[in-house]
């Protein structure tokens, strides 16, 4: 059976080149780029060369890249490391109720410790109001946090709008862009953003690397102690493989990004389109205008069934997708960007999310197309929601599925 | 992360459906934790003759269900109220741990449907 991946949003795999370029540092120049032997002086010049190629990509000085270990560390570092250095100034975050786990983990870690955070509501399309971001702002605020993009729903933040915010306050702007570097232009300077976070497995570098973005001047007390690396700010002896990785898979995604984005967004609308056309009862998670969404993410609501049975039964057919269904996040509740959103809890449950990648080819689609409408069917013709005799004024799940 | 047999039992689920003249109907879970069953039953002089289920929930949800109703048929109406979730999930050679306590519902579906059926039955 041919395998059709549709979970670039989870992971990608480490593009052919990539790995070639990575593979000389696992074998002859396996040197430690802090020795000043030959050894370590081998491998200095492309550990530069990866920081050139990751900051030129975001359009950052090669001195603002801090290389970390993967999106997650990133988040934490600057979250944790920018209140830890700001701490005379204030005490209160401002994040949104969307971010990854990484921020509001983060965020609700620091809670506990004392700090404030204000957790900014979305819309039931998942959009955010700046005019409430700007009133939460106090004196004591110290950092504004908001995903470039979000993972579940592809929407994309309004990022310069908040960097005018945050700059007009004089507030310290992180933004997790994890999931949007390599799908859409990521520009620092435009955004106007101190902390920038990315993470190689999302864009064709392998797991276990990621990289910060530090504005110049921006202080920070560091997450891990015991070392001299990365000018102070990231102890441990650098993960040069993955970073070398990084730096070609930036430095390739930079020169594919227009041609990326219109492959991908055409695939992306042909699935949406088919979905749309040929599945009843349905509901798209987050904002219809797909211009502000992520080219590559479809995230559809099926009623009346669940979305770790969808997964499965796409599974049997090679086709990898994830959802917000409880089941598949190993709590009983379903996804908090679903639940942010109001979307009622069934179809929270049946959320199921499609992001494309680079090696998507439309004959991939054109299998989804085919098997999902009577895979659907199947389910729902299982599910005692589905036709359920019951009137919708005396059936409260059917009341709120018509809804849609 | 599934057995063989739940994935048999999801892929190819037993007894789906209604019964039209069904005697005994019970629904338990909800629609908040993800998991719904029902389940219908026929029964003729205290044993359980026909079941079905319908179910909206996850892999572990719609393969408990189907080996519900596998146990119960030709069952008397005791010995079905003495099948337990944890006798369901090891017919299908266990669950994982997160679904034994969320997705293991089909045994009381089945007890409420025998509840039912009494009520109606006198």
């Amino acid at each position: 059976m041919k395998h059709i991946y549709l979970d670039y949003n989870a992971t990608s795999p480490v593009r052919p080149e990539v790995l070639e370029a990575m593979l000389p540092f696992y074998r002859e120049q396996f040197g430690n780029p802090s020795s000043v032997h030959w050894a370590g002086r081998q491998v200095g010049g492309a550990l530069e060369k990866a920081r050139e190629q990751v900051a030129a990509f975001i359009n950052a000085s090669p001195a603002e890249i801090v290389f970390v270990s993967c999106g997650s560390e990133g988040d934490n570092m600057a979250i944790k490391g920018s209140l830890g250095a700001l701490k005379e100034k204030g005490n209160h975050i401002i994040t949104t109720t969307v971010e990854h786990p990484a921020v509001l983990e983060t965020c609700q870690a620091l809670e506990k410790e004392g700090f404030d955070v204000t957790y900014l509501p979305v819309d039931k399309d998942g959009q955010l109001n700046l005019d409430d971001m700007e009133k939460a702002i106090t004196e004591k605020t110290v950092l504004i946090s908001v995903m470039w993009a979000n993972n579940e729903t592809g929407n994309i933040y309004p990022i310069e709008e908040i960097g005018a915010i945050a700059r007009k306050y004089n507030i310290r702007f992180h933004t997790d862009a994890v999931q949007a570097v390599g799908k859409v232009p990521v520009d620092v300077q435009k955004a106007k953003v101190d902390l920038l976070v990315i993470s190689g497995h999302k864009l064709g570098a392998p797991k276990g690397v990621g990289a910060i973005y530090v504005r110049r001047g921006t202080r920070m007390t560091p997450l891990l102690h015991g070392g001299h690396q990365e000018r102070n700010r990231r102890a441990g002896t650098q993960n040069m493989a993955g970073i070398v990785g990084l730096g070609l898979a930036c430095e390739m995604a930079g020169a594919e990004q227009e041609s990326y984005y219109h492959r991908v967004r055409a695939l992306r609308d042909k699935l949406e389109d088919g979905v749309v056309a040929l599945v009843p009862d349905i509901k798209l998670n987050g904002t219809p205008n797909r211009d502000q969404r992520l080219p590559n993410t479809l995230n559809v609501s099926f009623a009346y069934i669940e979305g770790e049975s969808l997964l499965l039964n796409l599974d049997m057919y090679g086709i990898a997708a994830s959802s917000g269904s409880a089941c598949t996040s190993g709590s009983l509740e379903p996804s908090h960007v679903m639940g942010a959103m109001c979307v009622e809890v069934t179809l929270a449950h049946s959320s199921t999310r499609f992001s494309l990648g680079p090696e998507t080819v439309p004959a991939e689609i054109d299998k989804v197309l085919e098997v999902l409408p009577a895979t659907v069917q199947r389910l729902r013709d299982m599910s005692p929601l589905y036709n359920c005799g019951r009137t919708s004024d005396n059936c409260e799940t059917c009341q709120t599925i018509k809804r849609i | 992360m599934y057995t063989d047999k739940v994935m048999d039992h999801f892929t190819n689920p037993r007894n789906v459906g209604e019964i039209e003249d069904a005697n005994g109907v019970g629904e338990v879970g909800n629609a908040s934790c993800g998991d719904i069953m029902k389940i219908f039953l026929k029964v003729e002089d205290n044993i359980i003759k026909d079941v079905k289920f319908k179910t909206f929930g996850c892999g572990a949800a719609i393969a408990t269900s189907s080996m519900v109703t596998e146990m119960a048929i030709g069952k008397t109406i005791e010995e079905a109220l003495e099948l337990s979730n944890q006798a369901v999930a090891e017919a299908l050679d266990g669950l994982p741990a997160q679904k034994m306590h969320c997705s293991n519902l089909a045994a009381d579906a089945l007890h409420e449907a025998i509840k039912n059926y009494r009520e109606q039955n006198g």
